[in-house]
C-alpha cells in the first residue's frame, strides 16, 4: 500500500504555503522541510525541550506534537515571523530578539527559537513580569548552554523595551494632538 | 523518531467521526496529541488510522451550574484553568490543572483527553475519581455516562470501548461545608509527579466528618481512600490500601515516604479551606 499524500494549506507568518505531505508529517518537519523555514529547531521530538515551540493563533505550542495535516485552520508564527518589517531584507529584530542580543541570552542558539516564541506570547499575557514570573514563563523550555540567568534577564529587558516603545508612541501621539 | 504511516480523517460532524471509528478496528482518536503524538513518534503506538476530532463543533465548552463543571472534549487544559466560574464551582479542578505539564502543553492538550488516557501519573483522572465525577461517551450504538469509579481499568487503560468517543467530563461542584486541597512532588515544576495527593473533606460544625484522599503516581491506577474513620493516622490507612510501585523515577519506599509526608499536609489544607469557606 502506498502512503496517502495530503494537500495541506499552511498559514505561516502571514504567507500561505501549499504543501503535499503524508499524514504522519509532524508540523515541525513540515515547517523545516516543506516550507524551508529552518528557524524552528527540533531537539527531543517528544514535547519536553521546547526548541520547536511556535505560535498557533498566538498561543505557544510544540510543533513536534502537532501533525501538519491538523494545522490547516491555524495561523502559525515561527521565529522567522517575529522579525519586524522595516523595509530592509533582513528586517528589524523584535523586542524579544533585541533583548536576547543585548543580554547575551544565547550561546549556541539551538534552544533560542523556542524561547523567543514562548517569551513573545508570555509578554503579551503579562507585559511586566517579576523575575519569578519570568522564570515561570520559560520553565517549559530547556537550554543546555546558558544556565538560564541571561535568558531571565532577556525577558525582563524585553518587557523594558516594550514599555519604552509604548511610552514613546504615547508621547508621539500626544505631540501630534498638541 | 517518526510515526509509522497511518490514514487520516478530519471529520466535521460527530456522527461522521463515530461511524469512521466503528468501521476501523485499528483507528484511534486524536485530540490535543500531547500524549498520543509522542507515542506515535516513539512508535509505541501504530494505529492504522487517526480520527482528528479538532474540527468537530460544540465540544470546546466549559460550562458551570449548581451541579458542577462540564468540560467538552476540545476544551484545552489552559481554557479550563482560565475559567473563574469553574474555579469557583469546584476549586480542585484549577488547583490540579496548574500542575499539569507546562503552559505550552496546556495550550493544546485537552482535559478530557487526559482523563481517558488514564495515566496513573496524571492529575485529572485522580481528581475526577476523588470528586466522583463522570465522563459522557458517544458511539454509533448511542450514548452512556461512565462514573469515574468505573473508568480506570489499569495503567493507561480506560473502560471506553474501542468505538466510543468521550464528549464531556463532569466534575461535581464543591458542597458548602466542604474543602479541597492538592499537592504534588515532582523533580521540576511541570513534570509528571512522583506522588500527588488531593483531599476532599466535609465539616459538621468544626469537626471533620468525612475525609477522602486521592493519590496519583503511587499505584498504577489513580486510587481514592476514605479516611473518615482513621483521622488519627490517615497516611497509615492510605498506605494499607495503596501499593506503591518502583520505577525509574522513584522507589516504592520513597513513594511511601512521600505519602506519609503529603497526606497530613493536604488533609490540613483541605480542612482549612472548608473552614474558610464556612466563615466566608
Ligand atoms: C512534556 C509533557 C509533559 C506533560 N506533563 C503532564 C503532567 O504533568 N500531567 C498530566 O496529566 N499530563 C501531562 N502531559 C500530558 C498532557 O496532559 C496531555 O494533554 C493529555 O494527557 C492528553 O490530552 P490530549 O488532548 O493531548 O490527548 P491525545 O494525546 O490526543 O490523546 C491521548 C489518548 O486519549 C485518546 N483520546 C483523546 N481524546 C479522546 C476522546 N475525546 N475520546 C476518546 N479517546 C480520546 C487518544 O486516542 C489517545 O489514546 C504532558 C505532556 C507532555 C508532552
Ligand atoms: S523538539 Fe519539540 S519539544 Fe523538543
Ligand atoms: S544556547 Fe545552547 S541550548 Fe540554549
Amino acid at each position: 500500500m502506498s502512503e496517502q499524500i495530503h494537500d495541506v494549506r499552511l498559514h505561516v507568518n502571514g504567507s500561505v504555503h501549499e504543501v503535499r505531505v503524508p499524514a504522519r508529517r509532524l508540523l515541525s518537519d513540515a515547517l523545516r522541510h516543506d516550507c524551508g523555514l529552518t528557524g524552528t529547531h527540533v531537539g527531543c521530538e517528544h514535547g519536553v525541550c521546547g526548541a520547536c515551540t511556535v505560535l498557533v493563533d498566538g498561543a505557544p505550542m510544540r510543533s513536534c506534537l502537532m501533525l501538519a495535516v491538523s494545522a490547516v485552520d491555524a495561523e502559525i508564527t515561527t521565529v522567522e515571523g517575529l522579525t519586524e518589517d522595516d523595509g530592509t531584507p533582513q528586517g528589524r529584530l523584535s523586542p524579544v530578539q533585541q533583548a536576547f542580543s543585548d543580554c547575551h541570552g544565547l550561546q549556541c542558539g539551538f534552544c533560542t527559537p523556542g524561547f523567543l516564541t514562548t517569551i513573545t506570547a508570555g509578554l503579551e499575557e503579562n507585559p511586566d513580569p517579576t523575575e519569578d514570573e519570568a522564570r515561570e514563563m520559560i520553565a517549559g523550555n530547556l537550554c543546555r548552554c546558558t544556565g538560564y540567568q541571561n535568558i531571565v534577564k532577556s525577558v525582563l529587558r524585553a518587557a523594558e523595551i516594550n514599555a519604552e516603545a509604548d511610552a514613546k508612541s504615547k508621547a508621539d501621539a500626544g505631540q501630534e494632538r498638541a | 523518531m517518526k510515526p509509522a504511516p497511518f490514514a487520516y480523517l478530519r471529520p466535521s460532524t460527530l456522527e461522521e467521526a463515530l461511524a469512521a471509528l466503528a468501521g476501523e478496528q485499528g483507528a484511534k482518536v486524536l485530540a490535543g496529541g500531547q500524549s498520543l503524538v509522542p507515542l506515535l513518534s516513539m512508535r509505541l503506538a501504530a494505529p492504522s488510522m487517526l480520527i482528528d476530532i479538532n474540527a468537530l463543533p460544540d465540544l470546546g465548552h466549559v460550562t458551570c451550574d449548581e451541579a458542577g463543571v462540564r468540560v467538552g472534549a476540545l476544551a484545552r487544559h489552559a481554557h479550563v484553568l482560565a475559567s473563574t466560574e469553574a474555579a469557583a464551582a469546584q476549586p480542585l479542578v484549577a488547583m490540579a490543572l496548574a500542575n499539569v505539564a507546562h503552559p505550552t502543553i496546556r495550550n493544546r492538550g485537552t482535559t478530557v483527553g487526559s482523563i481517558v488516557h488514564a495515566d496513573a501519573a496524571a492529575e485529572m483522572p485522580m481528581v475526577l475519581r476523588l470528586l466522583e465525577g463522570s465522563v459522557d461517551v458517544a458511539s454509533v450504538r448511542g450514548r452512556r455516562t461512565i462514573p469515574a469509579a468505573e473508568l480506570f481499568a489499569g495503567p493507561l487503560e480506560s473502560t471506553l470501548a474501542h468505538d466510543e468517543i468521550a464528549v464531556e467530563a463532569f466534575f461535581p461542584a464543591l458542597a458548602p461545608r466542604a474543602g479541597v486541597a492538592f499537592q504534588e512532588i515532582s523533580r521540576r515544576h511541570g513534570d509528571y509527579a512522583l506522588v500527588g495527593v488531593a483531599a476532599l473533606v466535609e465539616l459538621e460544625g468544626d469537626e471533620v466528618v468525612r475525609a477522602r484522599l486521592g493519590y496519583l503516581s503511587v499505584s498504577d491506577v489513580p486510587v481514592v481512600v476514605d479516611v473518615s474513620g482513621s483521622l488519627a493516622d490517615p497516611a497509615g490507612a492510605a498506605l494499607a490500601e495503596l501499593e506503591p510501585v518502583d520505577d525509574i523515577h522513584a522507589t516504592a519506599d520513597y513513594r511511601a515516604h512521600l505519602v506519609r509526608v503529603l497526606t497530613p499536609r493536604v488533609l490540613a489544607a483541605a480542612t482549612d479551606h472548608a473552614r474558610q469557606r464556612m466563615n466566608a
